[in-house]
């Protein structure tokens, strides 16, 4: 099998544009896509300035060059569609719709950050958006996304989890369990393989025995599986749509394995970001398969937008993720007395039972 | 007031929440239609169908993160782990998973969880399978942990632990499950953080968790009838909540305390009961607190050995008589 990202394949630009699913897009929403890619990327960025100037603790597993996963697959999510992801969660967390203050102000180890300062870069969450995090377990979150999906299925609601995981996640127990699971019990999950060729500092072929793909090894669990160009945004889409629509209309699973890539390394702590892999591939990919660039490429080939107006509007994105930097800046750090909080639910909300014997111990 | 078993007191338990809560799922390895490897989920399949009661395969990490995932939707489910001692198969499911992610949410999300199974030496089944984790789970803030001792705390403090909104593990006995106890008809709840006392005395605090309250029990009978000592049981019930005022109170009742506790010593419950007794009540005291613990090695399968690896009565009663 030709991975679509290799050089010498061309991609068709037809193709998933004419899926039902894509068929339908009017302007705006494209637009909306692209404005989301940029919305990512440039709020990476800017997390990435401040956190070489030592504003930021932990680590930082920047997205930037795998922007149209989270947004294409995102974009399909209705009511009863919920979502969960690895450490590299910032794509995810701003494509369901959480703002950027909170999400940089995160990064900070502020108070106002989304989860108060208490997650960091990796743990973002949003149940109010169906977002559950961010999780930092590689493979840890895979039977919490099943679990999601038993849960729809328990309240019969029409709904699909999306369970996203790294290509290094495909050889840790936990994801085969959860696969047998999903076959076994017929439950609506999705799960999304962002292959972007590395686990860490590992190359796929030095980790992951397969026959073609990852993804394929899902056949041993009698599960669908397709693979996909994650460049386009319209092929994403386009089988993220049919892998939903599996779920919804037939309770069953599916594995999704994306075709992707990072540009930085595993996080910006990486020392070998640069000697696991050349120079020159991260070059190739950044010129020819850049999803921002081929998204932004095809609307002006179709006529839904100038580069005048693609520029006002990273010019806009760029401002929001500053601005963005600047209320994480003049947040206040949290209350010391934060620390015991969010810990059990009985006791932050008062109740007897948070009331009764002692919960915390030492000083 | 009718005598159960401490299984029958759990399988009630986990019916009468079945019968409260459309939310109540009771999930594990042949929990369903073998009636539970231990018989504790006995007849519910049949009673309450494919949907309340739901055979896994053997597959620890996935059925337990699975609940975990399912709680932060709302569903309640009640996982049996065979063998507390499987719970390791699954730990970074409990600890990371259930155990963390309300804090690293900033209290975004909760888990409304119960992970109950048998956790207990003692039956000959080698070090693997008589693992005693409650001193993990309660290192680990975020998770609750309930170590039952009767059948009447079983039923209550089960039931407490299924309507809690936080990951609650419920810590039981394969040699207590075919004990009986008194058990009231009505419907009762024990709160999770509060202690029993199991016998009044006014010498010396023996203070006990799970199956060693019922060693302690019988030491403190031995005490009576041959030393003339008048020995206090305090059963902790609940690890974490911990009722410490419980403790304190007996302790500075009998200035003296032996702890008995199935645990490994090296930071074992007792450990912790230790540290904060003579951190608070210290002048209380007239003799410093001793601790009998399971013996520290892996658990022994030879039978006649494994009897004297636990804490037995025998052995209370040596460090009761050293203090008194």
């Amino acid at each position: 099998m030709t991975s679509a990202t290799d050089d010498d394949v061309a991609v068709d630009p037809a193709d998933f544009a004419q899926a039902r699913i894509n068929a339908s897009l009017n302007p705006q929403q494209k637009i909306h896509f692209l404005k989301e890619m940029l919305r990512i990327r440039r709020f990476e960025q800017t997390a990435l300035k401040y956190y070489n100037q030592g504003l930021m603790g932990g680590f930082l597993h920047l997205y930037i060059g795998q922007e149209s996963v989270a947004v294409g697959t995102v974009s399909l999510m209705g009511k009863n569609d919920h979502i969960i992801t690895a450490y590299r969660d910032h794509g995810h967390a701003l494509a369901v719709g959480m703002g950027m203050d909170e999400c940089m102000a995160e990064l900070f180890g502020k108070a106002t950050g989304c989860s108060r300062g208490k997650g960091g870069s990796m743990h973002y969450f949003a149940p109010d958006k169906n977002y559950w995090g961010g999780h930092g377990i590689v493979g840890g979150q895979t039977p919490l996304g099943l679990g999601l999906a038993y849960a729809l299925k328990y309240q019969n609601k029409k709904g699909a989890a999306l369970c996203f995981m790294g290509d290094g996640a495909v050889n840790q127990g936990a994801y085969h369990e959860s696969l047998n699971l999903a076959a076994l019990w017929k439950l609506p999950v999705v799960y999304i393989i962002e292959n972007n060729k590395y686990s860490m500092g590992t190359t796929l072929e030095r980790s992951s025995a397969m026959r073609n793909c990852l993804a394929e090894r899902a056949d041993g669990y009698g599960i669908v599986w397709d693979i996909a160009n994650g460049e386009d945004l319209y092929e994403v889409r386009a089988k993220t749509d049919s892998a939903m629509r599996r779920a919804h209309e037939h309770s069953l699973p599916t594995v999704l394995e994306i075709d992707t890539y990072r540009y930085y390394g595993h996080s910006v702590a990486d020392a070998n970001a640069k000697k696991y892999r050349s120079p020159d591939e991260i070059e190739r990919y950044k010129n020819h398969h850049d999803p921002i660039r081929l998204w932004r490429k095809r609307l002006v080939e179709e006529g839904v937008i100038t580069e005048e107006k693609i520029e006002a509007i990273d010019d806009k994105v760029k401002e929001e993720a500053s601005k963005a930097a600047q209320f994480a800046i003049d947040s206040p750090f949290p209350a010391p007395e934060s620390i015991f909080e969010d810990v059990y639910w009985e006791v932050d909300k008062q109740t007897d039972a948070g009331m009764t014997g002692r919960h915390f111990f030492g000083d | 007031m009718p005598l159960i078993t401490y299984r029958k007191a759990l399988n009630d338990a986990l019916a009468e929440e079945i019968i409260r809560d459309e939310n109540v799922v009771i999930m594990g390895e042949e929990v369903a239609q073998y009636n539970g490897a231990y018989k504790v989920t006995e007849g519910l399949w049949e009673r309450f169908g494919d949907k309340r009661v739901v055979d896994t395969p053997i597959s620890e990490a996935g059925f337990i993160g699975m609940g975990v995932g399912a709680s932060m939707l709302g569903i309640r489910p009640v996982m049996e782990l065979m063998f507390w001692s499987f719970a390791y198969v699954a730990w970074d499911q409990i600890i990371n998973n259930a155990g963390q992610v309300r804090y690293m949410s900033g209290g975004l999300i909760n888990c409304p969880i119960v992970i109950r199974g048998p956790a207990n030496g003692g039956t000959n089944v080698g070090a693997t399978h008589s693992h005693t984790p409650e001193n993990f789970i309660a290192n680990t803030p975020g998770l609750k942990v309930v170590c039952p001792a009767t059948a009447y705390d079983a039923k209550g403090l089960m039931k407490t632990a299924i309507r809690d909104n936080d990951p609650v593990c419920v810590m039981e006995n394969t040699l207590l499950y075919g004990e009986s106890w008194e058990v009231p008809e009505e419907e009762y709840l024990i709160p999770l953080g509060v202690a029993d006392i199991k016998r009044a005395g006014t010498d010396i605090s023996l203070i006990a968790h799970g199956r060693a309250v019922i060693t302690a029990l019988k030491a403190a009978e031995i005490l009576a009838a041959e030393h003339g000592i008048n020995a206090e049981v305090v059963d902790l019930r609940s690890i974490r909540p911990l009722d410490e005022e419980a403790i304190l109170r007996s302790v500075s009742k009998t200035h003296r305390a032996v702890l008995v506790d199935e645990n490994k010593p090296f930071c074992g419950v007792s450990a912790q009961i230790a540290a904060t007794i003579q951190e608070q009540i210290f002048d209380e005291l007239d003799a410093p607190v001793q601790r009998v613990c399971s013996l520290d090695a892996p658990a022994i399968y030879s039978p006649e050995l494994e009897k004297i690896q636990l804490p037995t009565p025998d052995r209370v009663i040596e460090k009761a008589l050293l203090i008194c």
